[in-house]
């Protein structure tokens, strides 16, 4: 309990000293993670919109197989994606391990089936009405995929913050590809283990809950909009 | 149906409970220990031998030297093996710890890559070497985990006469605020990373960047010679008196923590600092180079 309460009030201590290092590593944090989320979602929406609209043999081991990549361990990404940008590896002259790049690539690695899967999900879910009567109107193919995209928002929208907690919080791709080099690519989670394996776990949980109250306010902020476009268009 | 569901999670949760409890007639230390002791293939030499002489199994959990004192002061495990004298030292003082038990000793190198753009190959003083690296800018990967190494490492720059500049946290501990501070050289953000990682990594890491790095001699030997492929990384400077690397094993009290095994943990103690252990000690070979030199007899 002693812990909880520490780590609460240096959580707060933290947050109010404007530690610049502390801002160093949340900004790495968020911005890692935002790019990764952006560049899977402009790979993982039109993937998931394709594979739920086209009919083509072997759709459902291909959605199995999706299904199989959202359990892949982040330490097996990692091992994967080191073998190619090592030093010794296939791009080892790119220098590109220990880089936010190398953070980036994993990450995107990990979410695209993700929000693959939930797009797929969203979008099965829209009355097959919409897509009818957007063609019968006349739509071309792309200003009917505009309309499904629009009946779907919110499942996709889902997609989009489920794939941004999935890699903020992730530390085993961050460790391995990143490497928590201070004032590079040191991201929240891999500060949080670097203080645990130091044995200050009032710092790790202070971070911890630096995370928290930030990841909670880019959901507010997200809902924020959401909420909006949804009272516009009604 | 639910209370169908709920007795078949309890009976789960109790099966559980009694798996990792172990089967209560065995015995069972638990030791805290650094990376390198694990890492050097040691322990699998020394435990082995323990349990045949005395019928106790040693549970190991490997960490940095911060993290393993850590277990020692929350009373986690029995006892501790580790390396950096002045915190094992605190560590007693403070009275977590009865005694600490010198066993052996290794010895820290600088390693750096073979084109060594610092030119510190031959320099035998290692706060010189450091300096040279310094004055070259050249890169430089700390362990930054408040391991031994990162300890010796912020000691070694401490005697140079580089600018140092002192970071700190401020944290609550108990109430009240406490500071951390670690070390490092003043104006370094392009060539001096930090990256807070166990020492294995630390070096791939150096090899990866061809960068310098301070290392313990066994985890060097193991990734230079014990393994494919080689890292590109020789040693440069070593001989340092500065770089004399000994391990203690401290007993965590049992004043202070009554659950402790403090019998047991004596009875590891009295074995490794005497004759069997230390003969061991000196035996042993990693890559046929000998890594570790006993201290207790």
């Amino acid at each position: 309990m002693d812990l909880l309460l520490d780590s609460l009030k240096s959580a707060f201590l933290l947050l109010l000293s404007y530690d610049p290092e502390l801002f160093a590593i949340v900004g790495v944090s968020l911005k890692v993670s935002a790019i990764s989320t952006l560049l899977a979602s402009l790979l993982g929406v039109p993937c998931g919109f394709i594979i739920a609209y086209s009919s083509f043999y072997g759709k459902r081991l291909l959605l199995t197989c999706l299904n199989t990549l959202l359990a892949m361990p982040t330490v097996v990404i990692g091992l994967l994606v080191y073998s190619f940008i090592s030093r010794r590896g296939m791009f080892g002259s790119l220098e590109l391990l220990y880089t936010q790049k190398a953070i980036i690539i994993g990450q995107v690695i990990l979410i695209v089936p993700l929000v693959t899967t939930l797009t797929i999900a969203a979008i099965s879910r829209i009355d097959n009405r919409y897509r009818n009567t957007a063609l019968t109107l006349g739509a071309t193919q792309l200003q009917m995929a505009w309309v499904i995209i629009q009946e779907a928002r919110y499942g996709i929208g889902a997609a989009v913050i489920a794939a941004f907690g999935r890699v903020i919080a992730e530390v085993g791709i961050s460790m391995m590809l990143g490497g928590n080099a201070k004032g590079f690519t040191r991201t929240m989670t891999t500060a949080m283990a670097l203080e645990y394996d130091k044995g200050e776990f009032v710092l790790a949980v202070a971070l911890g809950l630096t995370l928290m109250t930030i990841a909670f306010g880019i959901n507010l902020l997200f809902h924020f909009f959401q909420g909006r476009t949804y009272v516009d268009t009604v | 149906m639910r209370k169908r569901i709920c007795s078949v999670f309890g009976l789960l949760i109790v099966v559980l409970m009694f798996a990792v409890s172990g089967w209560s007639g065995e015995k069972i230390l638990k030791m805290s220990t650094t990376t390198s002791t694990q890492s050097s293939g040691l322990l699998d030499i020394l435990l082995p031998a323990f349990e045949d002489a005395t019928g106790i199994k040693i549970k190991v959990i490997a960490k940095g030297t911060g993290a393993a004192i850590r277990d020692g002061q929350d009373g986690n495990v029995d006892l501790i093996f580790v390396h950096a004298i002045e915190r094992e030292n605190a560590f007693v003082r403070e009275g977590f710890g009865t005694k600490r038990y010198p066993v052996m000793h290794n010895d820290f190198v600088l390693l750096g890559p073979a084109s060594d753009p610092a030119e510190i190959k031959g320099e035998k003083n290692a706060a010189a070497a450091l300096a040279r690296i310094a004055g070259a800018k050249a890169m430089f990967i700390s362990r930054g985990d408040d391991s031994g190494t990162h300890t010796k490492e912020q000691a070694l720059w401490g005697s140079s006469d580089v600018e140092m500049k002192e970071m700190s946290q401020t944290i609550i501990k108990k109430g009240i605020e406490k500071k951390i501070t670690s070390n490092r050289p003043a104006g370094s953000e392009s060539w001096y990373i930090s990256v807070g990682q166990g020492m294995g990594k630390v070096i791939t890491y150096a090899d990866e960047k061809q960068a310098y790095t301070l290392a313990d001699r066994g985890t060097y030997i193991k990734y230079k010679f014990g393994k494919t492929p080689a890292i590109e990384l020789d040693i440069l400077s070593e001989g340092d008196l500065e770089l004399a690397n000994p391990y203690g094993v401290i007993p965590v009290n049992p004043e202070k923590y009554p659950h402790v095994q403090f019998a047991l943990a004596m009875q590891f103690v009295n074995w490794i600092t005497g004759a069997h252990g230390q003969q061991l000690i000196e035996d042993y070979r990693l890559e046929g180079k000998q890594l570790f030199y006993p201290d207790a007899l």
